[in-house]
């Protein structure tokens, strides 16, 4: 216990004057490679950290993040999809025993008690034994845990990506077999001439249909189909008037025809 | 110079015994890479904390373009993805660091399980990551509506019917979260609030008690 009476201040503070040394202690004494966390120690775990850090930039650069369109509440047809983190508590509610009447199975009982028996597990698992093999109990439990989760989650993506390959039949199994994809049509569709002329449309939306004081119209069929967008030709919609368009009405068509094959 | 200017401040204040603490702990041989490669494991709560650090940082940067209503939030994402320079690469890093931190998580959670390490006398540490634990979900969910896509909408949508078939406080629940009937307004206003505010302040608090411990017991001895 140090004598506070014999304590000497730094003026009238409570800070002691006797200085701390700042060297690092050797721990060469110590039994074992022990080594001070600084700098010895983090002069080498620099490396784990820059080794993280750079695949996770390659990783960032090569994936830009996903982001669809703008929420509309109205849309029936979007299939929901949880973050892969949340996909397993998802998919253990479509099972018949873990929803409906038996949803409170579900939602609290097997969640509870894993999630508590995980919270509780110092209390649970009071034995002194430390290594994993002799606490048989603890660790296949943890083990049947880790396997639901990834099979359930698993299961998830699985039913999600059938799910979303049954709305789009073509969709994404098709384009890969086209190579040119969504760029063919503009050389060769009689529509790409017919846009040339349209001198009207040029003015707001751009000559290469990059847009101006309208929307570019580069993959306008994503957004609109033919019928809408022929609509919005003949009647104009918001600052867009109506009757812009110049030529026969199967020029209309073919124009259409081929704005709408633009995605 | 600068030392001069440390000292100065050191015989003031005594700093030197607050950084050395920390400093002049012992690393071990069984938990130091270098010698047991094995003990690479070791590492994942330390990764962590460090990708814990990038997600705080570039959650700090795209507040500087994200606007949290429902009219600009995705334009503002949009904008940010594509027209900020680099807004592509800091809405990346917080996106999947977001994914990586789970991973990390999930990956200590595990070494600390395996190796026995919330055993006696660590019980508490271990309880305190399991709030940790449950605050980085709540970070997760929370996050992901605020991009207002559809894929945000529709999986936060599901996840509140979710908690509102939680028996007696539910609906509350619910209401808390949504702040009316609908997913809408003020449920992204609340969310922003939660993710941004609330949860990152309690895990702040939570990650300085988990460290404060951690230094107080040591790391666990080899097995
Ligand atoms: C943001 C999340 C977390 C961070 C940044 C973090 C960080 C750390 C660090 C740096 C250590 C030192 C040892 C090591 O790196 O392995 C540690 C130890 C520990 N962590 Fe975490 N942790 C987190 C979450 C958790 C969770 C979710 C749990 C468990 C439920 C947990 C339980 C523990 C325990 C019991 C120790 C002491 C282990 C020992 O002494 O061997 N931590 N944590």
């Amino acid at each position: 216990m140090a004598n506070h009476k014999n304590i000497e201040y730094v003026g009238d503070s409570r800070v002691p004057a006797k200085r701390v040394q700042n060297i690092s202690p050797s721990y060469a004494e110590f039994p074992g490679k022990n080594e001070p966390f600084w700098p010895n120690f983090l002069l080498k775990e620099w490396m784990v950290g820059a080794v993280a850090l750079t695949a996770f930039l390659i990783l960032t650069v090569s994936h830009p993040s996903p982001l669809t369109d703008k929420a509309d509440p109205t849309d029936t047809s979007f299939t929901p999809l949880p973050d892969w983190y949340f996909l397993f508590l998802y998919q253990l509610l479509k099972f018949p025993w873990a929803s409906g009447d038996w949803v409170l199975i579900g939602i609290i009982a097997i969640p509870g008690l894993a999630f508590g028996g995980l919270l509780l597990a110092p209390f649970l698992d009071r034995g002194p034994e430390r290594r994993a093999s002799k606490r048989p109990v603890a660790t296949s439990l943890m083990l049947i845990g880790i396997i639901s989760v990834v099979y359930l989650t698993w299961a998830a993506m699985d039913e999600h990506k059938a799910h979303e390959a049954a709305k789009h039949p073509q969709g994404e199994a098709a384009a890969p077999s086209q190579p040119q994809g969504g760029e063919q049509p503009a050389a060769d569709n009689p529509g790409a001439a017919i846009w040339q002329k349209q001198t009207n449309c040029q003015g707001c939306h751009g000559a290469e249909m990059q847009g101006g004081m309208g929307p570019a119209l580069t993959s306008i069929g994503g957004t609109l189909s033919a019928e809408e967008i022929k609509d919005v030709i003949q009647n104009g919609r918001g600052n867009m008037p109506p009757g812009m368009f110049t030529g026969s009405d199967a020029e209309l068509d073919q124009l259409v025809e081929y704005l709408a094959s633009l995605k | 110079m600068l030392k001069q200017v440390y000292d100065w401040v050191d015989e003031r204040l005594n700093i030197t015994p607050m950084w050395r603490d920390i400093a002049d702990h012992e690393v071990p041989e069984h938990v130091n890479p270098a010698h047991h490669f094995s003990a690479f494991v070791y590492c994942f709560g330390g990764l962590t904390f460090f990708i814990t650090v990038i997600q705080i940082l570039s959650g700090m940067f795209l507040t500087m373009y994200y606007v949290p209503d429902v009219i600009n939030a995705y334009e503002s994402v949009k904008y940010l993805q594509n027209e900020v320079a680099f807004g592509v690469i800091v809405r990346g890093m917080h996106h999947w660091g977001a994914s990586l931190v789970i991973v990390m998580m999930f990956l200590h959670t595990l070494r600390v399980f395996f190796t026995g390490a919330y055993k006696h006398p660590r019980e508490l540490n271990w309880v305190v990551g399991m709030l940790i634990f449950f605050v980085m979900l709540g970070l997760g969910f929370t996050g992901y509506l605020l991009p207002w896509d559809n894929t945000a909408y529709f999986a936060t949508k599901v996840g509140v019917e979710i908690a509102a078939t939680v028996p007696f406080i539910g609906t509350f629940i619910k209401h808390l979260l949504t702040g009316g009937e609908i997913l809408g307004a003020q449920t992204l206003a609340r969310f922003f609030a939660i993710h941004v505010f609330f949860l990152p302040g309690a895990l702040l608090g939570l990650l300085g008690v988990h460290f404060v411990v951690i230094r107080r017991q040591g790391i666990s001895g080899p097995l």
